[in-house]
């Protein structure tokens, strides 16, 4: 068992990140946000990330510090001019966001345009990238045994009867697309300093799909959930050698089925059980 | 100059619109946002490809080509969306699957084709230009456009003036109502995905022969083009997508002439993006914006 961690601890450190992407897309889900900027917010803080690391030397605390308050800073930027929209309208918005995002970093000189940028130091390790996690997690526990939580589960059940009970959605809506974008930078920081090299590729609609998959099969309206889909998307094609070959496919197939046959996710299969 | 850049507009804007005239449909008829829409585009310009490389005539292999995108697009709806209308699921999560369906497509296609790209064997690339004053126009351009605007004319005939086109309208307009007058919903939902997605496939083989290039990843700019093209013409309005096509296709053609190829893209979701913020409903969409 530990010879196995320790030789694929590369896998256990994306691991840990694909869950924090979940976890800051699942924050906007519970509040009934179909947002799809999470790949783009990630990007944001592993752009600043790199750049603080590689031209001003910074370590790495300060530069989670920073990428994450950029990331946060750009979701609420972005939060105000869809604060209008539902649904599938409020998803084609975020999108493009992204999109600009993208197209934007792959033509500016300060990121290294489609080339990206690569020396960036690998000094995210195992035990600060699950310290990280840990952290995220023990602050959205804290978070669900609010007032707040609450106002988030009234907002995604039914929107208008819970500005009828004195809800403010529009700030539920508004803080809970800061905290995604909040905890997207921390993944993209770490993200940037395990991996030595970035691309605008990396944070393009691929990504935002990969995130979306693993938060719909574990569950998308629970932040457990988003946890254990993070963990079974990246783990099955790993342990099951058979199905590294078809990892597409599998990943396809089990979005699939468990759309269709678990709509509530693992975590609502786990609830179904118990129940 | 200008006039060269507005026909070459003009012809890639044909493209786009007829991609979009088919993810349109569909939003308007089920509310849905089929993302599947541009892996059909793709599987349906290697279907053309294959059937030419083995020698068939390349007007039969089109025509092969749209009707297995629209059996696949029938298939789609049987596997990742007809069960989820049985249990009402709302917008996400057809949205869902109709992801895990584009990518089971397109891993089948890299599995079979591999990740090459492939050139049509003596495509119309061959015939002379054409010569109009000041305006080259090449046969493949000419075939293109020509192709493009005779199925969304013969789609806008369809839907005017045939029974299956008042059932689709029915279906689109109220659901419960049509199946209380006696339309079948799930043939008019059928026939719907056969429709948009022949539709989305001619787009694919289009884009594919005048480009002179097939690859799996082929779909990958245009899913997310077509979604700024009928937000800019506004969701489920079928004119709406024709004039966001070629609006797309000219602006798009204009900026690489007259600004940067590497900023092109960036003006398609720009547009996107300012329409649903100051104008959601599009150029013609004529329902307001829903919650969902």
């Amino acid at each position: 068992m530990i010879s196995f961690f320790t030789s694929h601890s590369k896998l256990f450190d994306q691991l840990a990140i694909n869950a924090l992407l979940a976890l800051s897309l699942s924050v906007c889900l519970q509040a009934g946000q179909l947002a799809l900027a999470q790949a783009a917010f990630m990007g944001i803080a592993a752009y600043i990330g790199a750049i603080l690391a590689v031209s001003a030397g910074l370590p790495l605390l300060p530069c989670i510090a920073i990428g994450a308050l950029a990331s946060t800073l750009a979701a609420m930027l972005l939060a105000l001019p869809v604060r209008g929209l539902r649904g599938v309208f409020l998803a084609i918005a975020t999108i493009g966001f992204g999109e600009i995002l993208r197209i934007v970093a792959n033509n500016l000189k300060l990121t290294g345009g489609g080339e990206g940028l690569s020396q960036i130091p690998s000094d995210a390790n195992t035990f600060v990238i699950y310290g990280a996690l840990i952290i995220v997690c023990i602050a959205l526990y804290l978070l669900s045994r609010t007032k707040f939580a609450l106002a988030i589960a009234l907002t995604r059940e039914d929107e208008t009867a819970a500005r009828g009970v004195g809800v403010d959605t529009a700030g539920v809506r508004f803080w809970t697309l800061a905290l995604g974008g909040a905890i997207a930078g921390i993944a993209g920081v770490l993200y940037a300093h395990s991996n030595f090299f970035i691309t605008p590729a990396d944070f393009g609609f691929g990504r935002m799909e990969q995130i979306l998959v693993a938060c719909v099969i574990g569950g998308s309206t629970s932040a457990i959930g988003a946890v254990v889909g993070s963990i079974v998307l990246t783990l099955l094609p790993e342990t099951i050698r058979f199905l590294a070959d078809y990892r597409e496919v599998t990943n396809g197939a089990i979005l699939l089925g468990v759309v269709l046959f678990a709509p509530q996710g693992i975590a609502g299969l786990w609830r179904r059980a118990k129940s | 100059m200008l006039l060269q850049q507005l026909v070459n507009g003009l012809v890639v804007g044909s493209v786009y619109a007829l991609f979009a005239v088919g993810y349109t449909l569909v939003f308007g008829v089920l509310d849905i946002l089929n993302l599947a829409h541009a892996a059909i585009f793709m599987i349906a310009a290697f279907a053309t490809y294959a059937l030419v490389a083995a020698g068939v005539p390349l007007w039969l292999a089109f025509l092969g080509g749209c009707l297995l995108a629209g059996l696949v697009g029938i298939a789609l709806d049987r596997v990742a969306f007809a069960p989820l209308r049985r249990r009402n699921a709302g917008t996400l999560i057809p949205l869902i699957s109709s992801i895990g369906v584009s990518i089971i497509i397109g891993a089948i296609a890299r599995g079979i084709w591999g990740i090459d790209e492939r050139h049509f064997p003596n495509a119309l690339g061959d015939a002379p230009p054409i010569h109009l004053g000041a305006i080259t126009v090449t046969t493949v351009e000419l075939v293109t456009f020509g192709a493009a605007l005779a199925l969304m004319l013969g789609l806008s005939y369809v839907l005017r003036a045939t029974a299956l086109g008042r059932n689709i309208r029915a279906v689109a307009e109220d659901r419960v109502a049509a199946v209380l007058l006696g339309v079948d919903l799930e043939k008019t939902i059928a026939m719907t995905f056969f429709i948009a997605s022949a539709l989305g496939g001619a787009a694919g083989i289009l884009t594919g022969l005048h480009y002179n290039s097939v690859t799996v990843d082929m779909g990958a700019g245009i899913e997310l083009k077509g979604l700024a093209v009928i937000i800019l013409g506004g969701m489920g309005s079928i004119t709406g997508a024709v004039v966001g096509g070629f609006i797309l296709g000219a602006v798009e053609t204009l900026s690489v002439a007259y600004i940067s190829s590497n900023w092109r893209d960036a003006i398609a979701f720009g547009v996107m993006f300012l329409i649903l913020v100051l104008r959601p409903r599009g150029l013609f969409g004529k329902r307001a914006l829903r919650a969902a």
